[in-house]
């Protein structure tokens, strides 16, 4: 058998550096393609926001024209509907999903999870624009029907975002709820607590952790929606006063006007986008804290 | 039946798919004793307990034939209140599986779940099974403190706690010690000491000496069958067949 050399070879070293600069490249090339996006929404919107001042989150009315002591700048109601909607969704959605990842996880027969599992994730696959034209020809004539209005409103936004948000807090935190060991589930069964009380008691809390985490998630999702909620909100900017008005939201603002918007309303746009960016960094910044204030 | 006889078992077989893992086994656990059951891995014996609180109904495709005999019915029966079963014939783990909860939220877990809300009721009745798993004096101060955070020989100590606190008639132990150092390890054979003036025990143990410590009756398993079952003095000392001899004298297991 030939001795093999233990001496390094400069060939091999070469490659294992290549590769290494090559994937330190992506990494820092995706990092860097946030870091513009907020260099560039930040340096387009924080002038005018410094002009405007604090009445462009306070103020009601909003008047945007092209040039800026000609408009009146305040997206107050739009930023309520944003949360408005974003709020109510995961409130429609969290109870119904988390309900949802327990049967699967813990109750489903393995014949109806190989049907339902395959379902669910479909619906992440839909594109937006489809919730919302379901939206636009299901949802909102019945509530017109039912409740009177435009049909258009707070309420057929929720019940599209809800459904939209599903598979994400339904996948997440059924790999929670499965991921959770099986000796809890025997300690807690073994004294005498019966399967729901298990669930309720153990399994849920334990996997509290991933549960939260796919909220935020779908809170993310639901808040940086645009298309399906410029379709059936009704976008009217202001503070809805039932759930049955129309409502406008931060997105579907910027996306119904940034098509003709100019001058100094261009500029509010890319404001109000930094104001939305700011929202949803203290939305998952809060909901981080609480996430890990929760595991012990 | 005889009164000092807690669970009578008669021709229990059970199946996984078509794996026979019991085969026709009958023994009389007796009343408030330790009854150590003991063979080489995969013989049994902890199919055979997990039987007695019904803990394989969490196992798909058991087929299970026989029966256990436990306050005069069989509770292989459909109609056995599993939920009130498994109050009274509790089981603690190989591994110690304390909930991620507060060591006294472990403790009052159990008694909550059945229905105990006044704070005080809770309160007695933590300090009383921790005192009773000899693990009072070591936690008193830092009961609001995650019970992951515990040596593994006081998380085993604060499962039989736990057990302890829905006051059950029979303790299930499934390889209670495997787990643990010698110290921890002797701390438990300690407390089953203690605890078999109340309870029943039936503890499942591939080390000898554990068994010979700690129980008044052994039961040695082979194969899914029971070899013999004695007193644990006769078991080791006069074994009647030339297996469980073979076994017990260390030339296999």
């Amino acid at each position: 058998m030939a001795v093999r050399t233990l001496k390094r070879s400069r060939i091999k070293d070469a490659k294992g550096t290549t590769i290494e600069l090559i994937l330190l490249l992506c990494a820092v090339s995706a990092v860097a393609a946030i870091f513009l996006i907020i260099w560039f929404i930040f340096s387009e919107g924080l002038p005018f926001v410094l002009e405007a001042g604090p009445q462009f989150l306070t103020s009601s009315i909003w008047l945007p024209t092209d040039s800026f002591s000609d408009g009146s700048w305040g997206i107050f109601p739009i930023l309520v509907g944003s949360l408005i909607v974003t709020f109510g969704a995961i409130g429609i959605g969290t109870p119904l999903g988390v309900a949802c990842a327990v049967f699967l996880a813990e109750i489903a027969p393995p014949a109806v999870r190989r049907v339902l599992v395959p379902s669910i994730n479909a619906l992440a696959g839909v594109p937006s624009v489809v919730y919302g034209f379901f939206g636009l020809v299901v949802i909102v004539p019945w509530i017109r029907g039912q409740f009177g209005g435009f049909g258009t409103s707070v309420f057929a936004s929720w019940v599209i975002l809800s459904i939209m948000i599903l598979p994400t807090i339904i996948s997440i935190s059924t790999d929670s709820i499965r991921a959770v060991p099986r000796e809890y589930k025997e300690g807690s069964l073994a004294m005498g607590a019966t399967q729901w009380q298990t669930i309720r008691s153990v399994m849920i809390p334990a996997a509290s952790s991933g549960i939260i985490a796919s909220v935020i998630l779908g809170m993310g999702r639901a808040i940086g929606e645009t298309m399906a909620v410029l379709m059936v909100a009704g976008n009217a900017v202001s503070i809805p006063n039932s759930i049955f008005a129309p409502v406008s939201t931060l997105t579907a603002q910027i996306a119904l006007e940034m098509g003709y918007a100019a001058g100094a309303h261009r500029q509010a746009l890319f404001a109000m986008g930094m104001v939305l960016f700011v929202v949803i960094m203290i939305l998952t910044g809060l909901a981080n804290l609480a996430s890990r204030r929760r595991v012990t | 039946m005889d009164d000092n006889v807690e669970i009578s078992v008669k021709n229990l077989s059970l199946w996984f798919g078509k794996f026979q893992a019991l085969k026709n086994i009958s023994i009389a656990i007796p009343k408030n004793e330790v009854t150590a059951l003991i063979g080489p891995s995969g013989c049994g014996k902890s199919t055979f307990i997990k039987t007695l609180d019904r803990m394989n109904d969490l196992v798909d495709n058991v087929r299970i034939t026989g029966e256990v005999i436990y306050k005069g019915r069989n509770i292989l029966d459909d109609d056995t209140d599993v939920v009130q079963l498994r109050k009274e014939i509790g089981m603690v783990f190989q591994k110690p599986n304390p909930f991620p909860k507060s060591i006294y939220d472990n403790v009052a877990y159990g008694p909550r779940v059945h229905g105990i809300k006044d704070r005080k009721a809770l309160n007695d009745i933590v300090e009383g099974s921790l005192r009773k798993a000899a693990l009072w004096d070591e936690v008193s101060d830092r009961l609001n403190e995650s019970a992951l955070r515990l040596s593994g020989g006081q998380q085993q100590r604060l499962c039989i706690a736990r057990l302890l606190a829905v006051e059950p008639n029979v303790l299930l132990m499934d390889e209670p010690a495997s787990a643990l150092d010698p110290i921890a390890t002797s701390k438990i054979e300690d407390l089953l000491y203690e605890l078999k003036r109340e309870y029943t025990i039936i503890i499942v143990t591939h080390n000898m000496q554990q068994a010979a410590r700690v129980a008044t009756h052994t039961a040695f398993f082979l194969l899914g069958e029971l070899i013999e079952y004695a007193s644990t003095i006769d078991l080791f000392e006069r074994p009647r067949d030339k297996r469980t001899e073979d076994y017990v004298t260390g030339k296999f297991g």
